[in-house]
């Protein structure tokens, strides 16, 4: 197959090229430019898509030996994943860019233009299986600790019916072993965490940049006024720091937001356990079909927890079977049996 | 690199001695510099001191630019303008642009036509309101992307007429157009050997004797006190003997090729009726080897990668520093808007281009263009 390897200048994606290349598909790699205007080098495991990382994955090709190139995607990358980002904040609820990265970049912007240029698939490094079939079955990585199957869980069959994810099968470490092997610069490259294109990571500052001082009150699940924030935007359901609150609870237990309403501009925050959800409601599901028991996830490194989910259209009911703490609107489920994922959405209410 | 440069090149490396040294060495070392010198001065038609050798074309339009705005500023502290055509290359582009952001300079555009030519009248216009304060004119011979000669001749008359500095960029011109330094009245030329089968890092930057230019490194001042560094003697020997036969083939190469870049557009537009020429129309207004089209509908990075794969090597124009393909200013110089920048590509043909080669374009080229516009003229860039 002729196929297209998505290279971000990481230890994974060049790897991941490498087993395509192997495999002896005809690889073309491409290193996907999200920045309008790169910045020469990134400190640590922040950021991406800098002049460092355009080099590091060139330099991968060179090794194995394919064609490279530079597609620059960063106007499409700023009105999908970040002017997504942040209305999304904006709007109270708490989105994942990753996710929405590869629903609308990876395997929408990228993946067409690759089926339209000829080729017949994209290979990228996330740690997840797919067996291959109509529908192709999604599975978790081998290396629980890395698995990515959550991010990748709303991503529609005949997306995943051209994608490849090599690594799935093996572990980060034997990743970073084989890099070495195969004298892949890269090998010891430091992972990239945060949100690629807040470099600073101070998301709340970034946000504060984008949407400026919004003050208004929070309060308490009775409306007792008990502090100030200067913008909705900069909490999500769940937090406890950095509420700068007047005034301790009656009961002097810790407050943690439970809701944001930007209708009226209002953070409530209440006990930890006014965050227990055992009922969601998603928009967007790629899982339909009638009441199924499967596991729940609603954060990309959280736990599953029992649930029965049941899908219609793009809506999608799940009842869960234990409570979990702490969802937030915004956020995706993604629904496993066992470690085969069934599908997922976007969460739009919980209760 | 031509057979002869690379001979010659070659058997200078052997050789151990530096040219400014005194010894015997330094002196077989220093005739070897002097006699490319003299070899470059006579293809080009300037005198032997007239000749600087620099590290590329590059340098040469920094110094150029830099030197000249440095020293008739200093001279008269009201001469601060840096006049320059839209289309020139980044070397003199960004070179404009440092004097104006960090020394104070002011940077004046010339506006070009539809195909990429500055009027002279233009250029007068600018001058004579108020020439006392114009550092110097640069502006290249023959352009880069879309392959626009200009009136160099014309031009220089003008600022000539003004006592103002004029510079040209003749990179893409030397091997492929006539050049006489003396007879075109430029007081300052840039010159690079890979252009036309010498050397990479190799160039000149010839200097109309008695034009003062502040220096931009400081050292041994090996080059008439403006250029320092060690001599790099193989590599110039290799620029000589490549110049001297650029220039005395140029009349043949340049008929044989401008004949292949004809047949490339018939060949092209058959199979692409609605492919646009960019710059002028072939004859002595274009480079002979430049063939610039934009496809509609198409993004030129899906065509270049299509070619490429096809054995094609074509340029979309400037690449930044990560390699993405950008719009190219000097195709929105000419009033093209930024889709048709896009979907833009340069054929280049040079001394080694085939009927073989043109023949493989034209043969790729329709289905080439058929599947990128499937993959769409903005894929990738912005949402439809």
């Amino acid at each position: 197959m002729r196929v297209l390897a998505a290279m971000s200048g990481g230890v994974d994606s060049a790897v991941a090229a490498a087993h395509a290349v192997d495999a002896g598909h005809d690889v073309t790699g491409v290193h996907l430019a999200l920045s309008a205007k790169p910045v020469s080098a990134r400190e640590g495991a922040r950021g991406c898509c800098t002049l460092d990382d355009a080099r590091d994955a060139r330099r991968a090709a060179d090794v194995l030996g394919i064609a490279f190139y530079v597609w620059d995607l960063a106007e499409r990358f700023r009105e999908d994943v970040i002017d997504d980002f942040v209305a999304e904040y904006a709007a109270g609820r708490t989105p994942n860019p990753c996710l929405r990265c590869n629903e609308r970049i990876k395997f929408a912007a990228v993946l067409d233009r690759a089926l339209a240029l000829g080729f017949d698939a994209v290979v990228t490094g996330h740690h997840a299986r797919l067996d291959p079939g109509s529908p192709p079955v999604l599975r978790r990585s081998v290396d629980a600790g890395k698995d990515q199957s959550y991010v990748l869980g709303t991503l529609r069959p005949e997306q995943l019916e051209h994608a490849m994810f090599p690594l799935g099968g093996i572990t980060k470490a034997q990743v970073r072993r084989e890099a070495a092997e195969r004298g892949l610069a890269v090998a010891d490259k430091a992972d990239s965490t945060d949100i690629c294109f807040i470099a600073s990571g101070d998301t709340s500052g970034w946000l504060h940049d984008r949407l400026g001082s919004q003050p208004g009150p929070v309060v308490d699940v009775d409306g007792a006024v008990v502090g100030q924030h200067d913008g909705a935007y900069a909490f999500t359901v769940g937090q406890r720091k950095g509420l700068a609150l007047d005034r301790p609870a009656a009961d002097g237990r810790p407050r943690y937001v439970l809701g944001i309403s930007p209708v009226d501009n209002t953070v409530t925050v209440g006990p930890a356990e006014a965050l227990d959800v055992t009922r969601l409601t998603a928009a967007e599901s790629t899982y339909s079909g009638p009441p199924v028991a499967c596991l729940a996830q609603i954060r990309a490194h959280g736990a599953a927890v029992p649930a029965t989910a049941e899908g219609d259209g793009g809506a999608l009911t799940v009842t869960l079977h234990q409570p979990i703490r702490g969802m937030a609107p915004g956020q995706a489920v993604v629904l496993y049996d066992d470690e085969r994922v069934l599908g997922g959405g976007r969460v739009v209410s919980a209760a | 690199m031509v057979p002869a440069a690379i001979a010659a090149m070659t058997e200078a490396l052997a050789e151990v001695g530096n040219a400014s040294a005194l010894h015997a060495s330094g002196r077989r070392a220093r005739r070897v510099v002097e006699e490319s010198r003299e070899s470059i001065a006579g293809a080009l038609d300037a005198r032997p001191s007239e000749v600087l050798f620099t590290g590329g074309g590059t340098e040469s339009d920094n110094l150029a630019l830099k030197g000249l705005y440095w020293a008739r500023h200093a001279a008269d502290p009201r001469c601060r303008r840096v006049v320059i055509s839209a289309v020139e290359h980044h070397a003199v582009l960004d070179a404009a642009e440092w004097l104006a952001a960090e020394q104070g300079a002011e940077v004046v555009l010339l506006p070009v036509d539809a195909v990429g030519r500055v009027e002279p009248a233009t250029l007068r216009s600018i001058l004579a309101a108020d020439p006392g304060s114009v550092a110097l004119v640069s502006i290249m011979w023959a352009n880069n992307e879309i392959g626009t000669v200009q009136d160099i001749a014309a031009l220089a008359a003008v600022a000539g007429e003004f006592g103002v500095p004029f510079h040209s960029d003749a990179v893409q011109a030397v091997g492929a157009l006539p050049v006489s330094f003396a007879a075109s009245g430029v007081d300052a030329l840039t010159v690079t050997g890979h252009k036309f089968g010498g050397p990479y890092g190799a160039g000149a930057l010839l200097l109309r004797r008695g034009l003062d230019v502040t220096p931009l490194t400081h050292g041994g001042g090996q080059e008439r006190e403006v250029r320092s560094g060690t001599l790099d003697v193989p590599t110039i020997r290799g620029l000589a003997v490549a110049t001297a036969l650029a220039v005395e083939e140029q009349p043949e190469r340049a008929a044989r090729i401008g004949a292949l870049r004809d047949s490339l557009l018939a060949g092209v537009f058959a199979a692409v009726p609605d492919a646009l020429l960019n710059g002028a129309a072939p004859g002595p207004s274009r480079l002979p080897g430049n063939a610039h089209l934009s496809f509609p509908g198409c993004a030129g990075d899906s065509l270049l990668m299509l070619l490429d794969a096809r054995g094609v090597e074509c340029s979309t124009g400037s690449a930044c520093s990560a390699g993405i393909a950008r719009p190219s200013h000097v195709l929105l110089a000419l009033g093209s808007d930024h889709d048709r920048a896009r979907g833009s590509l340069r054929f280049s043909l040079g001394h080694t281009s085939t009927a073989a080669d043109v023949r493989a374009l034209v043969e790729a080229i329709g289905p080439v263009v058929e599947r990128a516009r499937r993959a769409g003229a903005l894929t990738g860039a912005r949402r439809s």
